[in-house]
């Protein structure tokens, strides 16, 4: 077997300004890259007709071009859960390192078989080990300063709908409800955010017979639990 | 005895006897003895006859066989005791009643003591081989137990009924003949042969049912009747009388639980009743002061298991009343009258919380003999009333402000140096009481800064003894900044005589006005507020000349000026005559102004000292609309507002000299709280890291409960604001929850 380096029978000569890296330069045509894996090849043509030239990054722009192309829309869970798959870091933003990592976990290259593994990919994250993860994630992902460690409540209402609101849809309404009325609370916290999801889990709602203010949940919950206890009385 | 007799080893050939012959002999000797007992005209043994009888048991039971008759002789023996006691004693027994028959039994007892004591030394050669030979009850024993078998198991039961009504009969409070009553019960702890089963049963068990019906009768009716003090002093009585008896007749076993029961019918089964009477109970007794009856009280519940604790929970519900009445007598005083009498209130508040304090402790030392109940009872009490807020005040407020008064110029002059020691010993005492300590720590430590910065402290000893008493109670941590308040002080007049030196050597820094600065260590301060104003040129100077003669002697220290503290002498040229005005920095600063122009505009003032507008409203309503108007305002107003200007008011005048013009204070409440929040907040997280740093993984309600705990000793923290600090340090890093159990925190070093 040859080495890697010399089979590539569709390149005629290597450009030698043409080296392409993830993270700069323009994006040069397919037949400049140095990997000759087809895989790869078809990962980064399909990366390309998202991305912005400029850049090399897909962006908020290309996302959206993306989520037209899988008929889904772009406030949509999936497109957070296909982010989760990739590592994505930055919210709005795919690197083509991060497209190569979810594609390839995803073992798909066209934008048709992407579309088709969405369903398994759905699935796969709401495996409850997966879903811990891809929940802490979500919050993790909305963050765009430096060492910020809040969001303002209006984001995590739209998290908390987008995420949550599928399987625990009266939980998430009462809760949206509250942080929307409330003043204690502009921000919220990733622990605090963690608290929502493991409510929703283990609190049977909306009796909330089982829970306990004597526990550790975070304040802002007893403060929702003694908000919806008024409101039921 | 001559027992030597029988060693005798000479062959002698004894003549056997034979036993018919042998026992008529002893019948001789036994029926002798009867006659004795029974009282008959009969000469007493002598030794004689005593020899012989011994010596005809031993040679009968010395002879060789089949001539050797121990074991018929000793059923012969038991036989003398049965025939004699079925003739004669038994009968006699019988046909006497009540104390008669009493009276006989301890007769033929004492009878059948002698004969068993007769019968076994003439028999007494049976004891010495026979009987450990044959491993047989000796013949003390024997004889004992005919008496037992035949006459005691016979009468025991007639015996404990007659005894029993001569007890209740004295009860009642007649005559008995207690020694015959002690020889009666004598018998049944005799007849036990060493264990006290016999009295117990047959007696004991009778005498103790009978005794508790007894009372139970007479608590039945005495409590309907009685008013508290006086069931308390029958009882009393009662128990005395009880132990009288044991000691009289009785057997000393019996009394703890002839006590038991007497207490149990008497103050157990009623106590309910009784400490609840109406009229007359534990809290009459409490609120009409009767020391005697509650110490009677005590001393009778004392002993009863538990017995106490209703007692001790009627005082602390009694005290806590009292408290709340206080409380809530100056709470109304306040709302009905204006804010400074109703401070005056506040102030008799605290007087009579310390008088209440010294009435029941006094209750707890002497009625109730230091008694941990009662020490917790009146703890308990006053921590329920002293932590109430008065007409918006804290009681951590409240009790600084009356260490204020008490310590301040013209606060508690006439009062003597033991007096306000003990006064100031007392408060300390109470702080024990308030949760809040920390609040209070706050208040005092700025009123503290008052009294020294203003020179209103009336005695230093008196600052530094009550300093020394909040320490002795809450640790030096709780005093450390006060401490450094004071030396500050005293520091500070040291570096005073410094600085007008360091003038005299320097004549061309003297700013040319009297000039006295008090450098403060900052931490042992409460923070104070200061800005920026402008300064008039005279005491830049002066600050400039302050801050070269301190770099003198430290570089590496920063200044910084808190003119809000600041007081200034005046010399206000006014038509009429001059007079001082003592007014501070801020209010000389704006009169200052009026020395280059007559007349400024509220803006103009603004703008040449750049301070707040709350503030400049402030200083201008003091110097024209409050009793002394140094500035004339237009229009005049009651307030100042924007618009208004100022003239210096040359037809200012007043009687005295020199006048003071005050500042009305800064409500300073809001702030200490705020500060003392904020503390709080960081003593929370302190307890927490600390706790977490040890344990390093801790349940959430472990973790509360030992922060709640450790931080105790200066406030009680409230559950919600420690749990919004564990999710701060969460979010710092400090701690994560455990993956598997969210209610449970691990430390991250």
């Amino acid at each position: 077997m040859p080495p890697r380096s010399a089979s590539k029978p569709s390149k005629k000569r290597s450009n030698p300004d043409s080296v392409t890296s993830s993270a700069t330069g323009p994006v040069p045509s397919a037949s400049s890259k140095k990997k000759a894996s087809k895989e790869v090849d078809g990962t980064d043509k399909l990366f390309d007709k998202y991305a912005n030239a400029s850049s090399g990054v897909i962006d908020p722009e290309g996302i959206e071009k993306l989520c037209s192309s899988l008929e889904v829309p772009h406030t949509d869970i999936r497109i957070l859960m296909l982010a989760w798959r990739m590592k994505a870091e930055r919210q709005g933003y795919f690197t083509k390192g991060e497209w190569r990592i979810g594609l390839k976990a995803l073992k798909v290259d066209t934008i048709g078989k992407l579309k088709k593994a969405l369903p398994e990919l759905e699935k796969e994250v709401r495996e409850p080990l997966n879903f811990r993860d891809f929940y802490a994630y979500a919050f993790q992902y909305c963050l765009t300063e430096d060492k910020q460690k809040f969001l303002d409540t209006e984001t995590i209402c739209q998290l908390l709908d987008m995420v949550l609101g599928s399987t625990f849809r009266a939980q998430v309404d009462y809760l949206i409800d509250y942080l929307k009325i409330q003043k204690d609370y502009k921000v919220i916290s990733m622990d605090q955010w963690r608290g929502f999801c493991r409510f929703c889990n283990e609190i049977s709602f909306p009796d909330m017979t089982n829970y306990n203010l004597e526990l550790a949940w975070p304040s802002i919950l007893d403060d929702f639990f003694e908000w919806l206890r008024e409101k039921q009385a | 005895v001559q027992e030597s007799f029988g060693n005798q080893s000479f062959r002698m050939e004894r003549k056997t006897i034979d036993l018919e012959q042998g026992w008529d002999y002893m019948q001789t000797g036994i029926t002798k003895l009867k006659r004795i007992l029974e009282g008959l005209p009969e000469p007493q043994f002598d030794s004689e006859q005593y020899m012989m009888l011994y010596t005809t048991i031993y040679n009968m039971c010395t002879q060789k066989p089949p001539h050797d008759y121990s074991q018929q002789l000793y059923d012969k023996y038991r036989e003398a005791f049965e025939e004699y006691i079925n003739s004669t004693v038994l009968p006699a027994l019988k046909e006497k009643h009540d104390e008669y028959m009493l009276r006989e039994l301890v007769k033929r007892w004492s009878n059948h003591k002698v004969m068993v004591r007769w019968l076994s030394r003439f028999f007494y050669y049976l004891d010495r081989y026979f009987i450990a030979r044959r491993s047989l009850p000796p013949l003390n024993e024997v004889g004992l137990t005919c008496f037992r078998d035949r006459v005691y198991n016979e009468l025991h039961s007639k015996v404990k009924d007659a005894v029993i009504a001569l007890v209740d009969k004295e009860r009642e409070g007649e005559q008995i003949d207690r020694a015959l009553l002690k020889n009666v019960l004598d018998i049944y702890v005799e007849i036990g042969m060493g264990q006290m089963e016999r009295y117990e049963v047959d007696f004991e068990s009778f005498m103790l049912l009978d005794s508790a019906s007894y009372y139970s009768r007479k608590a039945s009716s005495w409590i309907q009747e009685d008013s508290c003090p006086d069931y308390m002093l029958k009882s009393e009585e009662c128990l005395k009388k009880e132990r009288e008896r044991v000691a009289h007749y009785l057997h000393s076993s019996s009394e703890p639980k002839l006590v038991e029961k007497v207490q149990h019918e008497l103050l157990v089964v009623y106590a309910n009743q009784l400490l609840e009477k109406e009229h007359s109970g534990c809290r009459a007794l409490l609120r009409d002061d009767k020391v005697d009856d509650l110490s009677r009280m005590y001393r009778l519940y004392h002993k009863i298991a538990k017995g106490l604790e209703p007692v001790a929970n009627i005082f602390k519900q009694h005290v806590t009343a009292e408290g709340n009445a206080l409380v809530q007598q100056a709470e109304d005083t306040a709302t009905n009258q204006a804010a400074n009498t109703a401070s005056v209130q506040e102030q008799v508040l605290i007087r009579k919380v310390i008088e209440l304090h010294d009435k029941y402790m006094v209750y707890v030392v002497e009625c109730f003999q230091n008694h941990t109940l009662f020490h917790k009872a009146l703890k308990e009490a006053f921590e329920i009333f002293c932590n109430k807020t008065v007409a918006g005040s804290s009681s951590a407020e409240l009790l600084a402000t009356f260490c204020d008064n008490i310590l301040k110029k013209g606060g508690s002059e006439k009062l003597s140096d033991e007096a306000i020691e003990d006064t100031l010993e007392k408060v300390v005492k109470l702080l024990a009481y308030i949760s809040d300590k920390d609040l209070f720590a706050e208040f005092y430590r700025k009123k503290l800064a008052r009294r020294l910065l203003f020179d209103r402290s009336a005695n230093d000893d008196h600052e530094r003894s009550i300093l020394t008493k909040l320490k002795q109670q809450c640790g030096g941590q709780f005093t450390s900044k006060m401490e450094g308040m004071v030396t500050d002080l005293t520091l500070a007049r040291e570096n005073q005589t410094s600085f007008e030196e360091y003038l005299g050597n320097n004549p061309a820094a003297n700013p040319g006005i009297d000039l006295t600065v008090t450098v403060l260590t900052t931490g042992f301060w409460p923070s104070y507020k200061s800005f920026d104003i402008n300064l008039p040129s005279e005491m830049v100077k002066c600050v400039e000349v302050f801050k070269g003669f301190y770099e003198t002697k430290t570089k590496h220290r920063k200044l910084t000026w808190i003119y809000s503290l600041g007081t200034c002498h005046l010399n206000g040229k006014f038509d009429h005559k001059p007079i001082e005005l003592v007014v501070s920095t801020y209010q000389a600063a704006v009169l200052l102004l009026f020395n280059t122009t007559d007349k400024l505009s509220y803006n103009d003032i603004l703008t040449q000292l750049n301070l707040s507008h709350e503030d400049l409203v402030r200083l201008l309503h003091s110097l024209s609309c409050a009793r002394y108007k140094i500035l004339v305002k237009e229009p005049s107003t009651k307030t100042v507002s924007q618009t208004d200007s100022f003239e210096f008011n040359a037809k200012f005048t007043d009687r005295m000299r020199r006048i003071k013009i005050p500042l009305p204070p800064v409500d300073e409440r809001k702030k200490v709280v705020e500060d003392v929040d904020k503390d709080r907040r960081y003593a929370i997280d302190a307890a927490i890291v600390r706790i977490m740093k040890s344990r390093k993984v801790l349940g959430h309600q472990q973790l509360v409960s030992e922060c709640v705990e450790q931080l105790s000793r200066m406030f009680k923290p409230d559950i919600k604001a420690i749990k919004k600090r564990m999710e701060d340090l969460i979010t710092r890093d400090y701690l994560e929850r455990d993956k598997e159990n969210a209610n449970m925190f691990r430390y991250l070093a």
